[in-house]
């Protein structure tokens, strides 16, 4: 728009020739092309296993509640032929494969995400209620440059690690979230293939269409059978997963709680782990920030993927001159979210995942008010059938408030003021967690400054939410040990023997 | 404050000298561990030498409390600077390598064992003061993100560290440990070896003339089976760093308690046998000092932050 345009619309004179209706036509993506079967076997060296009605759960549409197909829970016996395809496949044909050859593998993998992509994202949010916008933006295409990246340091190793010989671990056990569930997908298997090791991979129970649907791809590649196994499943596949006496790697994403019973229930294996695990990111914004621009920046810090995210801005700590401005400004931008079907073009907030995470949100709502916080809400109708909760404020909170300390892993956003810089410090540290914080000021010093006291793997300045593959990712204390992407996702997945002459 | 005499243990056997009163290491100065119990340390042929403080929980409270209230300060100092440090310990160090020798004579050592040794440990920790500039560059990354970012990678220091020592008098086994977490910023506090807890105990009296603040550096004495759960229970502790040959049960133990609240464990082979040192000192210490010498120890002790800033006009 140029910039006559834009004066034109702000003299008084001309506005009001503006139509005042500034809804949105419903604009739905496409779903024809998007095919999936009614039911799913589990995809084990190189095939899927026969359907088990009796074996099986469903999975839900969060959008509208509805049962969109049903994939195997899988076993004890499941779990052992999935291990034992990726030991034969690490011992055989494709732990002999040099880098190169794994890396052409990875490429195609890239390439086919790619040709793909609008097909997977409308899975996606099919299956999860995340916004098309996010998915076919964000979630695909992020996933493909994973692969894309991964693959090319398949034959440079050597130069990831200087002055050590990397060497692969072997199986790999994987259990990956349902909030980016391509994406991390991508995040677990495009490292681990790239060192050489076997993956065995379990979705998140509620998210599994894309996964099984990757398995396709990978049968169209030729990637060698047992190299990548899909097992479906909730909780108990996941322990039987970590507990398998075969595997040498667990590399787990989801809740701390769960991940420190996976650390306690591995503790007499010394096995090689790393836990990408929950975060409460902080968002810190100064009074010389531009106050327009860290507005629409919270918007995306805690309402990108109805909140779904671990290293969410969900603690909006902003310097007591300009708050009242802020929580103004933001309350005015928090009425133009679009919240509804998430194969709407035009959806900002989607569907929350599933029944339980919509009440576990609710319930932190209530702890919330009840300790004492003030409430405000998105206003509008929310649609009537399926899962959603209106992005909301909760003021008037102290740092013990519950949900301060605590991931809600919902559209909801604390608020608290500080004064100094280092009272800002304090409490963005003064949680258990430390995956990512946000700072937001005009002041180059001072974003290095307060970057440099914040505890956590990743620090958004002037920005916030970004993913890149080369870009490490990971938490400090509670949030988790390692990082994903950059080199140092490689890390997870090579063991280093010395090349001697150091 | 509490503070040590020069003298070492091996002038006991002498008519003229006075014994040295074996203390823990705390902020800087000798406190008794609060238990007000001992044990008593024996040389090869099970002669008394000195009686060691059997520190308990509330000991190793107090020095992690005094850890986590120093490493700001340390990790906050410029690399150069803690490069000078840490090269300020060789230099005490060299200036007590008698009685070091003295001390590791007494507890079993041949002399050109020792001698040798202490080298050893003078080359370590030189070569580990010429790291701390160093790391960011070698492991630290900028990274090409494909959208309008600057994103880089840098290593910091994790935090509070639990050091378990291993079960030997070996000094370089201990500094082998101890050096990657001083180089990467963290502060410590280091459980002495049980069996041996000499040479740590007497490399305290190296930290309290050197120039590393107070806090940095904790010694604690005693038994495992006390301290181990304590150190690895505690929740104001980020990383537990032992050596490979530690007991099964105690790196179990430190595996399990570290998901109280998600704390890092590392192990690597520190440990050099005495009769090993003996027999073949040569072989022994280049063996040893090509394995300890590894940049990577440094890394495991240390986060990866990433920043990312946007670019535009």
């Amino acid at each position: 728009m140029s910039e006559k345009k834009i004066s034109d619309q702000t003299n008084p004179e001309n506005r009001k020739s503006i139509p005042l209706d500034w809804s949105y036509a419903e604009a739905l993506e496409n779903t024809s092309h998007a095919t999936f079967n009614k039911s799913y076997g589990l995809f084990i060296n190189g095939s899927f296993t026969n359907y088990d009605e009796n074996q099986s759960f469903e999975s839900i549409n969060p959008a509208n509640g509805e049962a969109i197909y049903r994939c195997t829970e899988a076993s004890e016996s499941d779990v052992d032929s999935a291990v034992k395809a990726a030991r034969a496949a690490f011992e055989g044909e494709w732990g002999n494969y040099s880098g190169t050859q794994r890396s052409h593998y990875l490429y195609r993998i890239a390439r086919m995400l790619q040709e793909r992509a609008r097909e997977f994202a409308v899975l996606e949010s099919m299956d999860g209620g995340k916004p098309i916008r996010e998915s076919r933006d964000v979630d695909i295409p992020l996933a493909a440059a994973y692969f894309f990246y991964y693959a090319g340091w398949a034959d440079k190793l050597a130069f990831a690690f200087p002055g050590k010989h990397p060497k692969p671990l072997g199986v790999c056990a994987q259990i990956i979230p349902w909030n980016f569930p391509l994406l991390m997908l991508a995040w677990k298997i495009a490292p681990a293939l790239a060192c050489g090791n076997t993956v065995v991979l379990k979705p998140a129970e509620t998210t599994s269409l894309t996964a099984l649907k990757f398995c396709e791809l990978l049968k169209d590649i030729g990637l060698p059978n047992g190299v990548v196994n899909i097992i479906t499943g909730a909780g108990s596949t996941g322990e039987y997963l970590v507990q398998h006496p075969d595997i040498d790697k667990i590399a787990f994403t989801g809740s701390t709680g769960v991940g420190k019973s996976i650390q306690r229930s591995i503790a007499k294996r010394q096995i090689s782990a790393t836990f990408e695990l929950g975060g409460k990111g902080a968002y810190i914004l100064f009074d010389d920030a531009a106050l327009n621009e860290a507005v629409e920046g919270i918007v995306n810090a805690i309402f990108f993927n109805q909140g779904h995210v671990c290293c969410a801005g969900s603690r909006l700590l902003v310097q007591e001159g300009v708050a009242d401005r802020v929580i103004d400004l933001l309350k005015k931008r928090m009425q133009h979210l679009i919240i509804g079907d998430p194969l709407d073009k035009n959806t900002d907030i989607g569907a929350v995942n599933s029944r339980t995470q919509l009440d576990t949100i609710q319930r932190y709502v209530d702890t919330g008010i009840k300790e004492g916080a003030s409430c405000y809400e998105c206003s509008g109708t929310l649609p009537n059938k399926g899962f959603y909760f209106p992005p909301t404020l909760l003021t008037g909170v102290s740092q013990s408030s519950t949900v301060v300390q605590e991931e809600i892993f919902g559209p909801v956003l604390t608020i608290q003021t500080f004064r100094t810089t280092e009272e800002a410090i304090e409490k963005a540290n003064n949680t258990p967690y430390g995956l990512a914080n946000g700072i937001w000021t005009d002041k180059g010093s001072k974003i290095f400054h307060v970057g440099t006291k914040l505890k956590s793997g990743v620090v958004w300045s002037n920005t916030y939410n970004k993913f890149d593959p080369t870009s490490p990712f990971g938490g400090y204390k509670e949030s988790g040990k390692g990082r994903e992407g950059g080199i140092s996702g490689l890390h997870a997945y090579v063991k280093l023997e010395n090349s001697g002459g150091m | 404050m509490d503070k040590q005499t020069n003298h070492t243990a091996s002038q006991s056997n002498t008519m003229n000298s006075i014994p040295k009163t074996y203390k823990n290491y705390i902020n800087g100065e000798f406190p008794r561990t609060e238990s007000g119990r001992y044990y008593s340390v024996k040389d090869p042929s099970d002669k008394h030498i000195a009686n060691v403080g059997l520190s308990t929980r509330k000991d190793i409270r107090n020095a992690v409390q005094v850890a986590r209230k120093a490493h700001g300060a340390w990790t906050d100092k410029t690399a150069y600077n803690r490069g000078q440090i840490i090269y300020r310990i060789a230099e005490i160090l060299s200036g007590r390598r008698e009685q070091f020798i003295h001390e590791m004579v007494l507890l079993g050592y041949t002399k050109q064992a020792a001698e040798q040794e202490v080298n050893a440990c003078v080359e370590l920790i030189v070569y580990f003061a010429g790291w701390t500039d160093k790391t960011t560059q070698v492991f630290g990354s900028i990274n090409p993100v494909a959208s309008n970012h600057f994103n880089f990678s840098r290593q910091e220091s994790i935090g509070v560290v639990g050091i378990i020592c291993p079960e030997t008098p070996s000094l370089l086994g201990m500094l082998g440990l101890l050096l990657p977490n001083m180089v990467a910023g963290n502060s410590q506090v280091l459980i002495a070896s049980h069996q041996y807890p000499l040479p740590s105990c007497t490399f305290a009296e190296v930290l309290a003339t050197s120039d590393v603040p107070a806090g940095i550096v904790n010694i604690i004495t005693g038994i495992k089976t006390d301290l181990i759960p304590s150190i690895s229970q505690h929740m104001d502790v980020d990383l537990l760093v032992g050596d490979e040959s530690l007991d099964t049960n105690f790196r179990n133990m430190c595996e399990l308690e570290s998901a109280s609240n998600m704390k890092r464990v590392y192990f690597w082979k520190s440990f050099i046998s005495l009769d090993e040192l003996n027999s073949t000192p040569d072989k022994t210490i280049a063996n040893c000092l090509n394995s300890l010498k590894d940049p990577y120890h440094i890394l495991y002790v240390q986060e990866v932050k990433t920043t990312w800033h946007p670019v535009s006009e």
